[in-house]
């Protein structure tokens, strides 16, 4: 059928779109192992052979370069299916739960059920990596979903919407393209999870759309993460890491780039010039002409970052970069030195490629700067120093903590990746993503013999006394009561 | 209303200051607190007893089992457990991050809110401020209008027993609610109907607010009469008692309704009737073993559930009502209409429809046709039909051959799904929805990868690659030179 003219989807076409899932999660079509194996193994096909043409439509949205490309979304997605694949039987499976006296003899469990229809709302940055990372998610608990890529990112958006309807099961895997309009018609429509990524403002708005039909959500959002450098570290490594965890990045367009910098006043110098020198063996002495970053997505973008720079008391604190080229939406890695605290760009999450240092007189100070701000959803630190350590990850309250690295944690299925605060709620990746798209029911089993009438009314003293044994499973007080001892 | 506006705000700004300074972080204030809530609850028993009786005519045995005793085993257990709760949980990593290390720790989100119920006003109250307190968070409990004497006794003895910067009490009505919901909390927890429910969560999503809510819903109970015949005296004792023993049927959990084949409904019957005299005698009104309706309202309520003639004709047994003594008389309905009000909202009260089917699997079709609810029991030794109700129903839990009993086994999570609520609580899970679970990551400076930074080449994608896939050899041929980079 030929790619010309758009389907309309309105409100009538989105409540179909809805009830067509339900009936097929009804049916059981999603339930069965099998079922959610073969969508995984495809989802791992379109990773293995459509790599290249996934790299394309990065490039085309975001200039991104394909070595990130290739590792932060496609290799990310491809090894999130195989674990998927490899634990899915083991994610499964009931967990035997502890039964207690007061309920003897029965015997527990936990058994993971799927919600039902879920919707996945994903972000233009990482478009692969953040639609099909929760559409695993989602199939893997059994869930029948529809999946709403960002239209700021459009030939990612064609691209999965073309594989996803080739590769996987239509009558219970949909994509839905669009703007806000059809965001707006979808939020209309009663799911049973809803999973986005992105701001803080639109997770507000999802999150009141969601309370009109008591649906659960995961909010991946974002915020200004900070990173605090002690002098007392490894100059070069720290450096490096900050700027491939910031410019290597999708150009600091990411949830978890590092926002802005806190030093000492006199660490700081050290600090600038090592990140001068190793920006220009990273990416050259006219960083413009790199092709190592992604470009600022769009105009709309491109401005608010030039309105950031602009600010008065802010534009004559860049010591680094500060070129900007509108037409082919690029700025170049950018450092600031010490910006007003209240100024916007130490007030809203930057999103590009733009990097404040802030000095201290001591590193202590940094815990209130972090303080006072909105929960990130990284907080970083770079230091030797062990107590240090401690103390940060007990003291900064942020979706997770990273010492000595950037970003990398995103990787790592093992731990769970989500916000707090303003940063977001709820978490995934790994078995975390598998949990987040499914109902634990508890599950008792009773046996029909051993009634004891100290349930029943009527009620009297020797029922109550019992009762509190049984309460205090303390055996002894029990035989105590039975044998008319207390 | 004012005044109440200040009250709200400065608790809020103490109890803010109060986390802030770290005292609640302390595992041993945080057991502390909740060993005085055991004390409090110890050294006041007959006051408690006295306040359930003047709330809702409450028994001082049903008070015992459901509130006094629960809460006592519930601190016995956070006290207990709290230190193994709070370890952090160690994740493994990839090879490829060696030697970097991994982790989960569970920190308090804060101040948080509680909103108590009337039914069970002592535990509904104590019981998630002991998950709240054990997290380490400071909280506000605002208790139910509709149990004044249980709500004045909170107000008035938390205070004297508890930290009272960190942990307050507030009563009132919806108008405190309303106040309290225009603040900002960092997380809400509320026990209530699915009505309420929804402007909670509305209300949260303007500040980003994570929510648990403890919602309702009409928990249906299948009677599998041929497979259980043998023990159908046991059936219909755990029936009387989880319907009419608890709360006169105003609980979440309580029996709803019952679905029984048309052949076996008489039997059912005419065991119920005899069973329900030698619990509450001949008049119910005056034995004291029979809750009262908590308000005129509900009786109300109740009254016109039972006012629709085609409900009128369906009454077996019971039926009368004293509005002035807040009393409905344990009634038995047989097959009212299936579209009457009474068999679409949760009855929450001492009505018990039997609803006949053909054939017992037909239970199945209409527990799906009616919203998730918290519980689901059956009555049967039929593995297919156990296997058939917890693959194709969905509900907060599943109890086989009892009712009521899950919600005393804290080895397994407390909550809803669907129109029946968003998270859970209970032991372990009681810690956990009162925490943040922070993931920690710590990389080592030490070992640093070229392959890691730009400028990008086809050994260093090649390198990466194999790293991502965990294709440890053939990396390290590829770093020998061995192998070629694509």
């Amino acid at each position: 059928m030929a790619a010309t003219a758009k389907k309309v989807f309105g409100a009538a076409e989105a409540s179909d779109l809805v009830n067509e899932l339900r009936r097929s999660f009804d049916d059981g079509v999603t339930r069965g192992y099998d079922w959610r194996i073969t969508q995984l193994k495809k989802l791992l096909v379109i990773c293995d052979n459509h790599e290249h043409d996934i790299v394309e439509a990065l490039r085309d949205d975001l200039g991104k370069p394909e070595l990130e490309s290739s590792v932060f979304e496609v290799a990310l997605l491809r090894n999130s299916c195989k674990l998927a694949l490899k634990q899915l039987k083991n994610w499964m499976a009931p967990d035997k739960a502890k039964t207690s006296l007061t309920t003897f003899p029965a015997s527990a469990e936990i058994v993971s059920e799927p919600l039902g229809v879920v919707l996945v709302i994903s972000a233009w940055n990482y478009p692969f990596l953040l639609s099909i990372d929760p559409v695993i998610g989602a199939i893997s608990a059994g869930n029948a979903v529809v999946l709403k890529p960002s239209e700021l990112a459009p030939a990612s958006s064609a691209l999965l919407a073309k594989l996803l309807e080739q590769y996987l099961d239509p009558s219970a895997v949909r994509v839905v393209e669009g703007n806000v309009n059809e965001t707006t018609l979808l939020l209309d429509q009663k799911w049973d999870k809803i999973f986005y990524t992105g701001s803080s403002k639109i997770g507000r708005v999802i999150m009141t759309a969601a309370a009109k039909h008591l649906t659960p959500v995961v909010l991946e959002l974002g915020g200004k993460s900070p990173v605090v450098v002690d002098s007392n570290t490894d100059l070069k490594v720290t450096v490096r890491r900050i700027i491939a965890g910031k410019w290597g990045c999708n150009n600091g367009q990411a949830c978890v780039s590092p926002d802005y910098i806190l030093t000492t006043k006199e660490f700081a110098p050290k600090l600038l010039d090592a990140m001068k020198h190793e920006l220009e063996t990273f990416y050259g002495k006219k960083p413009m002409d790199s092709k190592d970053m992604s470009r600022i997505v769009n105009s709309n973008h491109f401005d608010r970052l030039s309105k950031l720079l602009e600010e008065k008391e802010v534009s004559d604190k860049i010591v680094y970069g500060g070129d900007k080229d509108r037409e082919n939406l690029k700025i170049a890695p950018t450092i600031l030195l010490d910006v007003p605290l209240d100024s916007l760009i130490m007030s809203e999450e930057i999103f590009g490629p733009l990097l404040p240092i802030i000095t201290l007189n001591n590193l202590e100070e940094s815990f209130d700067v972090i303080h006072s701000r909105p929960k990130p959803l990284a907080a970083y630190l770079f230091t030797h120093n062990q107590k240090l350590k401690e103390r940060f990850a007990m003291k900064v309250s942020a979706g997770g903590i990273v010492v000595n690295d950037i970003a990398v944690h995103l990787a790592l299925h093992t731990l769970p990746f989500g916000g707090v605060g303003e940063s977001g709620m709820g978490a995934y990746h790994g078995k975390f993503s598998f949990d987040a798209f499914s109902h634990k029911k508890a599950v008792l089993y009773r046996s029909l013999f051993g009634d004891a009438p100290v349930r029943y009314p009527p009620y009297s003293r020797g029922k109550l006394r019992l009762l509190k044994a049984l309460v205090d499973s303390n055996i002894f007080n029990i035989f105590k009561v039975l044998l008319g001892l207390s | 209303m004012e005044a109440m506006k200040e009250t709200v705000e400065e608790s809020l700004s103490e109890m803010r200051d109060t986390f802030a300074s770290g005292r609640t972080r302390s595992l041993k204030w945080r057991k502390r607190q909740i060993a005085a809530i055991y004390e409090m609850v110890k050294d006041n028993e007959d006051k408690l007893c006295s306040v359930l009786f003047q709330d809702l005519g409450k028994h001082s045995t049903e008070a015992f089992r459901d509130e006094i005793g629960h809460v006592l085993r519930s601190a016995t257990v956070a006290i207990n457990c709290l230190d193994k709760w709070a370890v952090p949980k160690k994740s493994n990593l990839p090879l490829l991050f060696f030697p970097a290390k991994g982790k989960v720790i569970s920190e308090p989100y804060g101040t948080v809110l509680v909103l108590s119920s009337w039914n069970f006003p002592i535990s509904l109250s104590l019981d998630p401020l002991i998950g709240a307190i054990a997290a380490g968070n400071t909280v506000l409990l605002k208790s139910s209008e509709l149990s004044p004497n249980a709500s004045a006794f909170l107000a008035k003895t938390i205070p004297a027993y508890l930290d009272n910067k960190a942990i307050k009490v507030i009563e009132g009505g919806p108008d405190v609610a309303t106040i309290l919901l225009q603040h900002q909390w960092d997380k809400i927890f509320f026990t209530g109907s699915p009505k309420i429910g929804r402007i909670i969560m509305a209300a949260a999503a303007q500040h980003l607010t994570p929510v648990t809510l403890e919602l309702g819903g009409k928990c249906p109970t299948i009677v599998d009469y041929p497979t259980i015949s043998k023990n159908i005296k046991s059936v219909v004792k755990r029936i009387t008692g989880g319907k009419w023993g608890s709360c006169s049927g105003q609980a979440c959990i309580s029996v709803d309704y019952v679905l029984i084949e048309k052949s076996f409904a008489s039997t059912l019957i005419d065991m119920l009737k005899p069973l329900i005299r030698s619990f509450f005698g001949e008049n119910p009104k005056e034995s004291g073993c029979l809750s009262r309706i908590v308000s005129k309202q509900h009786v109300q309520r109740l009254s016109r559930l039972l006012n629709d003639p085609r409900v009128q004709a369906s009454i077996v047994y019971g039926g009368s009502i004293d509005e002035d003594n807040l009393y409905v008389e344990p009634t038995i309905l047989l097959d009212p209409p299936l579209d009457s009000e009474i068999m679409n909202e949760e009855i929450f009260g001492p009505i018990l429809p039997i609803i006949t089917v053909r054939d017992i699997q037909d239970s199945i079709g209409i527990i799906k046709s009616k919203a998730k609810p918290l519980a689901i029991y059956a009555f049967t030794n039929d593995e297919n039909l156990k296997t058939r109700i917890l693959s194709e129903t969905s509900s907060g839990s599943v109890t086989f051959n009892d009712v009521m009993i899950q919600y005393m086994c804290d080895a397994l999570p407390f909550g809803g799904v669907g129109e029946s609520g968003i998270g859970r609580y209970h032991g372990k899970y009681s810690f956990d929805c009162f925490s943040h679970e922070k993931a920690i990551m710590e990389g080592s400076l030490a070992m640093d990868l070229e392959a890691r930074y730009p400028p990008w080449n086809s050994f260093k994608l090649s390198f990466i690659r194999l790293a991502f896939s965990e294709a440890y050899f053939k990396l390290l041929f590829l770093m020998l030179g061995l192998k070629r980079s694509k």
